[in-house]
């Protein structure tokens, strides 16, 4: 009984006001979108760098003019570090194939260079990839060396991009979240204002405090938790329509965003959602209804 | 059943009347009017007792409750024991008389089958049977009235406050509800009454306390409104 008159007041409320209703909604949505790119790509660096772990090498190339010797003597150095995990030689001629399978689809940059010009390299596996810059100092100026490289350092420009793109989304999910928690306030305000005389023979009678702000929290429960579904359905949609359909080739180099991990959003953004909303409304509703 | 004990109450930031140490005991089933000039302070008492205010010295006890060491919490259960009437009625348009009377019981958490039994008992009692589904807009100034009493004595409190219940009537339906709380005091129903309608203290020889700026200047047993 008391139940369905909560709800009844709860969708009144929320229909008495449907553009404030409405507003609040789009800018919760906006925000949890936001927060929730923001926790894909949080995730998303996890899985790049457990990914790229096991694959990225140190490339030691050598120089072009470098004797067997000074190659055999690299060679064993490499062998007996303990930094190192496996060596792999890859000649000049092995390198001209590789380059000429990488860049297959751009033949005219394959006819500018030539066989002679890719020097030969030391494909180094390490037992740790974070010690790379022990090893590559230790032979960065030995001689013969051309030039040592970490893939890893390439990879973390990857990773600055995405910790760039990280802070941003979580400004704007911080700046719209404040927008979105003002507009609940100022509808609870609203609400409470068109309720008061409910409100005031309510407490004349005796009504418990909860049982009063029971249909205002409420209803700033209802809009955040269908913020959350839109802002859930949006994050699916550009995982469809963007990572997978637009820029498929863009993401090619690096693993997919997982559907798991845009499922598992759902939970977590409603809940953030419903805890926040239900908090502020609350909090409002100390200031506006006076026991 | 009331005792006012020293109670002070000033409002320093608002010219809403203050009241300066009242004491006043009120028996059990007493019907006690509260007469003065606007301003006097006569309404401060009534939120006092309700515990919408929390004097700033004294103590309020109703019943066995001492109000001015309630918790907050326990405030919607003192307000259970306690009836209230206003001169502007307080009923919910949207609701039928029938409706406004059960939403007293429907928010306190009682069965929907209790209210079933008891609304139109207590709408009977006030003399509103058969019209116990007419909206507020369609009953006279007194019948809402009525309704308004039936909602405030549904609970069988022990204790009834009426702040100027018959301010917005005519004479003749002003007698008519002082009838009907007549007989509520006959149940054993404490009932105070803020008033300043001279002619029903004449006519119903009652306890008059009279309040003049926020002190109690006369209280008389059987008064007049003098």
């Amino acid at each position: 009984m008391r139940a369905k008159y909560v709800m009844s007041e709860v969708f009144l409320g929320l229909w008495r006001n449907i553009s404030m209703t409405i507003a609040m909604i789009i800018t919760m949505a906006v925000s949890l979108t936001m927060l929730g790119s923001a926790l894909l790509l949080y995730n998303q660096v996890d899985v790049i760098e457990e990914y790229y772990q096991t694959s990225l090498e140190v490339v030691i190339y050598l120089d072009p003019e470098i004797d067997e010797e000074t190659t055999a003597q690299i060679e064993s150095e490499l062998n007996q570090s303990e930094l190192v995990a496996r060596t792999e030689f890859e000649s000049k001629d092995d390198a001209w194939d590789r380059f000429q399978d990488t860049f297959k689809d751009s033949p005219d940059l394959v006819k500018t260079v030539n066989a002679d010009q890719l020097p030969a390299a030391f494909r180094v596996k390490m037992e740790d990839i974070d010690k790379a810059p022990e090893l590559i100092a230790q032979f960065q100026e030995r001689d013969g060396v051309y030039q040592a490289t970490n893939q890893k350092q390439i990879l973390q420009q990857v990773f600055d991009i995405l910790g760039g793109a990280q802070k941003l989304t979580l400004v704007v999910a911080l700046v719209q979240g404040v927008a979105a928690l003002m507009l609940i306030a100022n509808t609870i305000q609203v609400a409470a204002y068109s309720r008061r005389r409910e409100v005031a023979i309510m407490k004349l009678v005796g009504a418990p405090n909860w049982f009063v702000q029971a249909p205002f929290v409420l209803e700033a429960v209802f809009a955040g938790i269908i913020g959350a579904l839109f802002a859930f359905g949006t994050l699916v949609a550009a995982k469809f329509l963007v990572i997978d359909g637009q820029f498929e080739n863009l993401f090619s180099l690096m693993p997919k965003i997982e559907m798991s991990a845009v499922l598992m959003l759902l939970p977590i953004l409603a809940g953030i959602s419903a805890v926040i909303s239900a908090v502020t409304a609350w909090i409002t509703l100390r200031f506006n209804i006076k026991v | 059943m009331i005792q006012l004990e020293g109670v002070t109450k000033h409002y320093p930031r608002s010219n809403r009347p203050s009241v300066e140490d009242i004491n006043v005991f009120i028996d059990k089933g007493e019907f006690v009017f509260f007469i003065g000039p606007t301003g006097a302070g006569k309404s401060t008492i009534i939120k006092l007792l309700l515990r919408e205010e929390v004097p700033d010295k004294g103590k309020i006890a109703v019943g066995d409750i001492d109000v001015t060491k309630l918790r907050r919490w326990k405030v919607p259960a003192y307000r259970r024991s306690i009836g209230c009437v206003f001169q502007d009625f307080r009923l919910l348009p949207n609701r039928t008389a029938a409706e406004n009377v059960a939403f007293a019981l429907e928010v306190i958490g009682k069965p929907r089958s209790v209210a079933r039994r008891v609304v139109p008992e207590v709408l009977e009692l006030v003399g509103l049977g058969g019209k116990e589904h007419r909206y507020p807009h369609e009953l006279s100034g007194g019948e809402q009235q009525r309704v308004a009493v039936a909602r405030a004595f549904v609970n069988r409190p022990l204790l009834l406050l009426a702040d100027e219940p018959t301010g917005n009537l005519d004479p003749d339906t002003s007698i008519e509800i002082m009838r009907l709380l007549d007989r509520i005091s006959r149940t054993g129903t404490t009932i105070v009454m803020v008033t300043h309608d001279s002619n029903i203290v004449n006519q119903m020889r009652r306890r008059v306390i009279e309040v003049e700026n926020g002190q109690i200047v006369r209280d008389q047993s059987r008064g007049v409104y003098g």
